[in-house]
């Protein structure tokens, strides 16, 4: 019996990885990446800022199976660790605009009319600038931090969520249990809390879990110009740039933080279109 | 062989999906013979569209024909490959598809999109395409050919849309026409023009047809033959005067008996249960948990088609037994006893909904907003105790108003006033205490409820607004769940994992767990097979008696109509154009439109050929609705420039009877005799 579920258990497991396999590759993908990230220092075989002048930028051997960078540091784990500042600008960035971005589309979906226009035309004004350049422009007022990189990254991202969050919101907004709800009775909060809500999540998700990859990819850009994570801390964007100067000396450190940082945001996107195709095929 | 067009013998079509095959259609076998119309019926699932798809092997990719033979001709279609196919398709086989608008490509004028099969299949030089085009163009009655020729399809109405199918259709002279419920989803009164086109065309174009549709008062009109389906069976076929008037299969009594009708006033009575699921067959009949007639025999041995008389089979051990219980014809009522009129409990008075665009820019810019009159100065009240019914077309802004009564719109003029009952009599105003009393079911089941909640959060939330501890909760949900005849295991399900008609019944039970006093029903039965719409308006009939309820009824279906309602408002393009009491409306119509209406209904019965009064044109833009009285660009009775000019006042006819049309009252019973 206990054998049969299990078995039963595998072969929907397996026949989730056939129909999706964007889906699959892309949660390996994560799944692997999240799991270096956490477990980074325990396998990590030495300090990330550890510098070893005579061993400077060499290719991978026995002692450095990734080689070095221009300070003569363990490259591979700079780059098992460089993905944790990535992810946490990622995903921190994107938990911003959607906490910004969610309420503003809710609200103007909902309530439509004069103040919908009113944002909405705003949003349209935030989101005719390109979001690198918006980045830049909050990150020139603020000062050059990880955390201000995170929070012009989010401001970037809360237009378009909060356009797709609205577009849901006004598909729902006429379903006849909306209706029903004002018919009974209930507060706008409710209904938009309770009634709204529970069916534009699936969308948000998948928008989210696309847009944590581009933030990655812009995290990474300011992180090159200098203007995100700042050095001595392992990033690969940081890493990225740094390898600039060296490129013809050694590809090393390019090859893994661009690798790894491709790697993710793949994974990501592979993740969220999966998942988009796997929520609108099931109904 | 040579004698019929069509011969299918034993075909089964299979679907794979995740949860095992589904086999949709098993061992059917029809033939249709030259110039003949055979018409199939079947509620949603039994697998006519399926049949339809088989023969012209359209099958969706995880279909496959699983046995059997279909002949075109003499020559087997199953056998030929793709490119022989296409030389029959359209050319020798030719369908007609439910929805018109998917049917045509949007961005050619019709004409073209005509003339091109000609080109195409006849290779026939422009010229002489366009011609032939026109003409077929005048065959289906499309007026000014030449003019409407020069049209995109959006710029047709619907009706003219599926003429426009048809014509295409037939412009090769196909042997077979294959159509697809061709009329659902048209208003009644273009319904009926199709129809007689289809009878017309039966007569001048030699070809058979075979007309697939759900609505068995459809196929009563247009069909020599019908064969009935269930489930994938086909359970009884025959001429379609004795399939009508003496229907052997218990499954085809159960259907006409739950057809509501407009000129029977009888009791409808549904089929009880569900269809069986398709993935497993049971060794014996098909039918068998749901039939009367069932007895030993048919539980362990499926039955073949047995012959009731010359050319009349039917799928059935006991079709004798089912024969004679069923009491031959079926009897007339007397009349339904007249309520007598309590107070009102609405009222509305001059109400007006508009409709315009929020386009604040334009309105910033000084741009004119253009306004939908979706109900235009309508008062009406509904009595204490009284099921009132507005019937009219789509667009004629029924919908509108129930949501104004209901205070989901806000009326653009006028008042709605309600009255509550108990414990006392007074008029209630405020928003949120209105909502107790005035609860609304709505017409798409699957929208109703919400997808992501159980069915307990859904009954149980209207009850916590009551302030019910969780205990009461709990009990009085389950109360809800019995009252709308559903146990307590679908507590923990999802909306999606309920049948169209079991979530009407949770929608229901939701609206009534308020102890509404008036209940708005929009079209709470229009997206229904007809054997669960008769069980859905028996509950609603039965929780009006026990509760003491009033009912808003509002519906497009003249004939459901007839059996429940008092009273009745007749609407056409935002205006009451007749009102009245149920039988004084059914009985002695008097406004052109509400005749027109009445006419276009199509009966049950093959032995009633019903004419209907033609309207002509399509309804006008509720945005520019023409001056004068709203009808008089369609109206049969248009008496000239008083129409044209003058919107006519709604004035009383008799008691409790009223009227808004010109023509002088002893004219219209002149004509009416």
């Amino acid at each position: 019996m206990n054998g049969e579920t299990s078995l039963a258990s595998f072969r929907t497991t397996f026949r989730f990885f056939t129909q999706t396999p964007a889906l699959a590759i892309g949660s390996s993908i994560l799944c692997l990446i999240a799991l270096v990230s956490i477990l980074g220092p325990l396998i990590s075989p030495g300090a990330t800022t550890e510098q070893h002048i005579l061993e400077r930028l060499q290719a991978p051997s026995f002692k450095y199976p990734f080689g070095t960078d221009q300070y003569g540091r363990d490259l591979l784990s700079r780059t098992l660790l460089g993905g944790r500042t990535s992810l946490i600008l990622g995903v921190g960035a994107v938990m911003l605009g959607l906490i910004l971005g969610v309420p503003i589309g809710l609200f103007t979906g909902y309530f439509r009319g004069k103040a919908d226009e009113i944002v909405m035309r705003f949003m349209d004004i935030l989101l005719s600038f390109p979001s690198l350049l918006m980045a830049l422009l909050i990150i020139t007022a603020l000062g050059a931090s990880m955390s201000h990189a995170m929070l012009a990254i989010g401001v970037a991202n809360c237009p378009g969520i909060s356009r797709i969050v609205r577009s849901a919101t006004l598909s729902v907004r006429n379903e006849e249990f909306v209706l029903a709800a004002e018919a009974r009775g209930e507060s706008h909060l409710y209904i938009m809390a309770s009634e709204i809500f529970p069916n534009i999540l699936p969308p948000t998700i998948i928008e989210g879990t696309i847009r944590i990859g581009f933030a990655m990819l812009i995290g990474a850009s300011l992180s090159f110009l200098g203007l995100g994570v700042q050095p001595p801390l392992a990033d690969w964007g940081l890493m990225i740039r740094d390898s600039r100067e060296y490129l013809f000396l050694s590809p090393w450190p390019l090859i893994w933080s661009g690798t790894a940082l491709g790697m993710t945001i793949i994974g990501f996107n592979l993740f969220g279109d999966g998942l988009r195709d796997m929520i609108g095929g099931g109904e | 062989m040579d004698s019929t067009v069509l011969e299918i013998r034993n075909l089964s079509v299979h679907f794979g999906s995740p949860r095992g095959k589904v086999q949709a259609l098993r061992e059917v076998s029809l033939e249709i013979g030259p110039e003949e119309t055979l018409g199939i019926a079947g509620e949603s699932g039994s697998g006519k569209s399926t049949l339809a798809y088989a023969i012209m092997r359209y099958l969706s990719p995880n279909g496959r024909i699983t046995q059997g033979e279909i002949f075109f001709m003499g020559e087997n279609l199953l056998g030929k490959d793709r490119s022989e196919l296409r030389r029959i398709w359209g050319n020798r086989i030719a369908m007609v598809y439910q929805d018109p608008k998917s049917s045509l490509n949007p961005s050619k004028r019709i004409g073209h999109q005509i003339a091109e099969v000609f080109q195409i299949h006849q290779s026939l030089s422009a010229k002489e395409a366009w011609d032939r085009m026109l003409g077929l163009l005048s065959l289906v009655n499309i007026p000014d050919p030449v003019f409407n020729a020069e049209k995109y399809p959006h710029q047709l109405s619907g009706g003219m849309q599926q003429r426009v199918i048809i014509a295409m259709a037939l412009a090769c002279g196909p042997g077979l026409l294959i159509m697809d419920e061709p009329t659902t989803g048209l208003d009644v009164t273009t319904q009926a023009r199709i129809i007689e086109l289809i009878d017309d065309l039966k007569r001048e174009v030699k070809a058979s047809i075979l007309y697939i549709t759900h609505d068995l008062s459809v196929i009563a009109q247009v069909s020599d033959r019908v064969g009935i389906l269930y489930a994938g069976e086909l359970v009884e076929i025959g001429p379609v005067e004795r399939v009508f008037h003496s229907p052997s299969h218990p499954y085809t009594i159960g259907l006409l008996g739950a057809l509501p009708r407009i000129e029977l006033e009888k009791q409808f009575k549904p089929i009880r249960g569900k269809l069986p699921d398709l993935t497993e067959i049971p060794p014996h009949c098909i039918f068998f948990p749901r039939c009367d007639y069932g007895e030993e025999v048919c539980t362990h041995q499926a039955p073949q088609l047995l012959r009731v008389e010359e050319g009349h089979l039917a799928k059935c051990f006991r079709w004798k037994e089912a024969f004679v219980a069923r009491g031959g014809k079926a009897h007339l009522r007397p009349l339904r006893e007249v309520r007598p009129p309590g107070q009102p409990i609405l009222e509305t008075d001059h109400v007006k909904k508009y409709y315009s665009e929020t386009n604040t820019i334009a309105k910033w810019l000084g741009f004119p907003i253009p306004e939908v009159k979706a109900v235009d100065d309508v008062s009406f009240h509904i009595g204490e105790g009284e099921v009132f019914a507005l019937v009219g077309e789509s667009g004629c802004g029924k919908t509108t108003l129930g949501r104004v009564v209901t205070k989901l719109l806000r009326p653009t003029a006028g008042k709605v006033l309600f009255y509550k009952r108990r414990p006392r009599r007074e008029e209630i105003f405020l928003a949120d205490e209105f909502r107790r009393y005035v609860q609304i079911v709505f017409q798409h089941p699957d929208s109703s409820l919400n997808p992501m909640k159980k069915i307990a959060a859904i009954i149980e939330r209207p009850l916590k607004l009551q302030g019910l501890s969780k205990a009461e909760r709990s009990k009085a949900t389950l109360e809800l769940l019995e009252l709308v005849k559903l146990d307590s295991g679908y507590l923990e399900r999802y909306p999606k994992q309920l049948s169209g008609g079991e979530k009407q019944r949770v929608a229901i039970a939701r609206a009534f767990a308020l102890n509404p006093e008036f209940i708005v029903l929009d079209e709470p039965v229009s997206a229904l097979d007809v054997s669960i719409q008769a069980s859905i308006i028996t509950l609603l009939m039965e929780l009006k008696a026990s509760r003491d309820l009033s009912f808003l009824f509002i519906s497009h279906d003249l004939s459901l109509v007839r059996h429940i309602a008092d009273r009745i408002g007749v609407m056409y393009l935002g205006k009451l154009c007749e009102l009245g009491e149920a039988e004084k409306i059914f009985y002695h119509p008097y406004h052109p439109y509400t005749r027109a209406l009445l006419s276009s209904i199509p009966v049950p019965d093959p032995s009633i050929s019903n004419r209907s009064i033609r309207l002509e044109g399509s309804v006008p833009s509720a945005q520019d609705p023409p001056k004068g009285c709203r009808f008089h660009t369609r109206c049969p009775s248009k008496m000239g420039r008083i129409c044209e000019e003058t919107p006519p006042a709604f004035i009383p006819v008799g008691e409790d009877h009223w009227v808004a049309c010109h023509i002088p009252m002893g004219n219209i019973l002149a004509n009416s005799s």
